[in-house]
């Protein structure tokens, strides 16, 4: 889903023709490549990466884009060069055989030469010519032609000469990449970037406490849109990648899927789901309050689904975090025996920020993981500063929102400024963010557990104690007593006398209930032989009644018999 | 410095017939004339018939004068219009007088 990427080529007019270098990263900043046919120079202080970048661009065209090259010379010669590159996975022997490389040196000797009167390069010309026809070359390197400026005394010559030199690779049609050293003040030391007005390109390599980051800045090219940044690159075995500092856009895809934290009480949290695929999450706690343990279930989980993790572990060997996570219950060294998670653990130090980014980059092409763990970032703070690793951790989170890969950092937070900053920094990026604390009471230390923020879904404002049980991770809810929060043993305090209190509770209840029941029972003898009494008084009074009844039937009859018999007399 | 029997074996690269390689031929055999006389050999290797050569003696500039015998080589670049620099890059006349 993502938005329409903003417009890049819609001039209708034709741009300018380049020849991809086919060096990662590279091509995205000149839009495609250098100018094809034209020279382009390239600066830099002494081992900053030129010889080497120049034949990348060699070798990537002869194997990927078939464009043969030439690679003149005027330092190195032809086989200590093919050994130096060598390191680098390329066999400039090979590619020599094949005739899609030409090695050329071109050896000057200051002491065996003497110059008496006019002369003119035409010997060079006439070489690389020759050179050009034999292979039908397309790229022609010149490393580095200033060497001819110890050489030769006659400077006016020489100027006139590299001149025509530039114009004659032009209208040979070639692509042509000139080195140059930096000068004093002057991007080259002889002012070559006086004849090269095409395309400038300046390697810088700096030191930043103890540790070195490659820089790469287009100076110039004419006639095409380029990035203006100075963009870190590397030299690693793969050869040269260079990094755009940022994602120009913000259009990467979203997923609404959700994945479980390998927490359930967490996903409950987590509006009872989890957190969205692809999306980061941070979390951060002080020393000791479980991130790792909660960043190796997530991975765990990962695994179990099926998907696979990589684990970018600053801090603890493999084996180290595998052994720990067996006391809870993890078992992870099964999901390395089956291909699912991956450990790549490195001392921060081990090479500058850079270098991280490109290695993990590297690594997760590899592996293309569906979830990726940094464990922690805090500790990149010793190779670079805070804005340093913010905008690493930007350009990774980007790199990885755009490939839809879970992330989940976890950071260190000690009670100082500096690192409040780190979370602050870091926080902003980050969709979700889990915070762990220490609760101290009462003489002891629980872990209390929160979520901070979690873009985009309902999710729990509880502070939950966070306990770790061999059998794994899980949030209790914290007992709200009457004095307060309280976890840990207080908690269970709590609890237990609150059973106590139930049992006696039951127990008052059941004995008056008994009670109740006597009390009834006495009542209801009460009121038998109240019935009884009753009944015999009823009796008595019946008694009498009958009596009178029957006797004043009898006198009755008796009034009634003597009537009649007055009346027959 | 001269020894008796050597042989100056003497390269002289041009490309095509200008009239720098004019002058550098002219002013070579005028030198070697003066200087070398029977002993040298000047062998004119012309760059645009055969190219290929130029890698093998390091050249660059042209005209260029390689001096291959006697050791060590030198390369002499321009129209040798310098006699005094020639000669001592041929090792014909010592460097100090």
């Amino acid at each position: 889903m993502s938005l329409a990427a903003s417009d890049k080529h819609n001039s209708p007019l034709k741009s300018l023709p380049k020849s991809p270098t086919g060096i990662s990263g590279l091509d995205e900043i000149t839009q495609g490549g250098l100018p094809a046919g034209r020279p382009t120079l390239i600066c830099g202080s002494a081992g900053s990466g030129k010889t080497l970048f120049s034949i990348e661009f060699l070798v990537r065209g002869a194997l990927d884009y078939n464009e043969p090259g030439i690679f003149m010379g005027f330092e190195e010669k032809s086989e200590e060069l093919a050994q130096n590159v060598t390191s680098l996975g390329i066999d400039l022997n090979q590619l020599q055989h094949d005739k899609l490389i030409k090695l050329d040196h071109v050896h000057i000797e200051r002491s065996e030469i003497e110059e008496t009167g006019e002369y003119d390069l035409d010997g060079l010309f006439i070489r690389l010519g020759y050179a050009i026809d034999s292979i039908g070359a397309k790229r022609v390197v010149l490393d580095t032609i200033e060497n001819l400026f110890a050489g030769l005394t006659n400077q006016g010559i020489l100027r006139a000469e590299l001149r025509r030199l530039f114009e004659w690779l032009k209208q040979k049609k070639v692509t042509t990449i000139i080195t140059g050293e930096k000068g004093d003040g002057t991007l080259t030391r002889h002012g070559l970037e006086e004849y090269v007005s095409d395309c400038v390109i300046l390697l810088d390599h700096r030191v930043n406490n103890q540790i070195s980051t490659r820089l790469l800045r287009i100076i110039k090219y004419r006639g095409s849109m380029h990035g203006t940044n100075e963009y870190p690159f590397l030299i690693n075995e793969k050869g040269i990648s260079v990094l755009p500092v940022t994602s120009l856009t913000l259009d990467h895809p979203v997923s609404s899927e959700r994945i479980s934290s390998g927490i359930p009480t967490l996903d409950k949290m987590l509006d009872g789901k989890g957190f969205f695929r692809g999306s980061s999450i941070l979390v951060s706690g002080t020393a000791g309050t479980g991130k790792t343990s909660i960043a190796a279930s997530f991975a765990n989980e990962s695994c179990l689904r099926n998907e696979r993790c990589i684990y970018f572990a600053f801090e603890e060997s493999p084996l180290q975090i595998i052994r720990n996570m067996h006391s809870i219950g993890l078992d992870l060294q099964k999901h390395i025996d089956k291909g699912l998670l991956k450990f790549q653990a490195s001392r921060p130090t081990l090479n500058g920020l850079e270098m991280h980014l490109v290695t993990i980059h590297n690594q997760i092409k590899e592996f293309k993981p569906s979830a990726v763990i940094v464990d922690p970032i805090t500790n990149l703070i010793t190779v670079g500063s805070v804005s340093d690793v913010k905008s690493m951790l930007m350009r990774l989170i980007d790199f990885l929102q755009a490939e839809q890969i879970t992330v989940l950092f976890t950071a260190l937070s000690l009670n100082n400024v500096v690192n409040e900053q780190t979370d602050e920094g870091v926080s902003s990026l980050v969709d979700a963010w889990l915070l762990v604390r220490d609760l101290e009471a009462n003489g002891e230390r629980n872990r209390g557990m929160y979520v901070m923020k979690s873009r985009g879904m309902k999710h729990s404002n509880q502070v939950r104690e966070f306990v770790i049980t061999d059998k794994g991770l899980s949030m209790i809810d914290v007992y709200l007593g009457p004095d307060g929060v309280l976890t840990g043993s207080a908690r269970e305090a709590q609890q237990l006398q609150e059973v106590t209190g139930t049992v006696l509770r039951e127990h008052a209840v059941s004995r008056k209930d008994r009670e109740i029941e006597r009390k009834r029972l006495v009542l209801e003898s009460k009121i038998a032989s109240l019935k009884e009494e009753f009944e015999s008084v009823q009796d008595e009074l019946n008694k009498t009644y009958i009596e009178d009844e029957l006797r004043k039937e009898v006198m009755d009859k008796n009034r009634e018999q003597m009537t009649r018999s007055r009346h027959n007399e | 410095m001269k020894t008796k029997d050597e042989i100056w074996e003497l390269r002289l690269y041009i490309a095509g017939n200008t009239p720098k390689s004019q002058t550098a031929l002219s002013n070579l055999k005028k030198y070697c004339e003066e200087h070398l006389k029977d002993k040298y050999i000047i062998e004119v290797v012309d760059l645009l018939v055969k190219p290929q050569l130029a890698e093998g003696d390091q050249i660059f500039a042209v005209p260029t004068l390689v001096k291959k015998v006697p050791e060590p080589i030198r390369k002499i670049i321009g129209d040798l219009s310098n006699e005094e620099k020639v000669l001592v890059g041929l090792n014909i006349r010592p460097a100090t007088k």
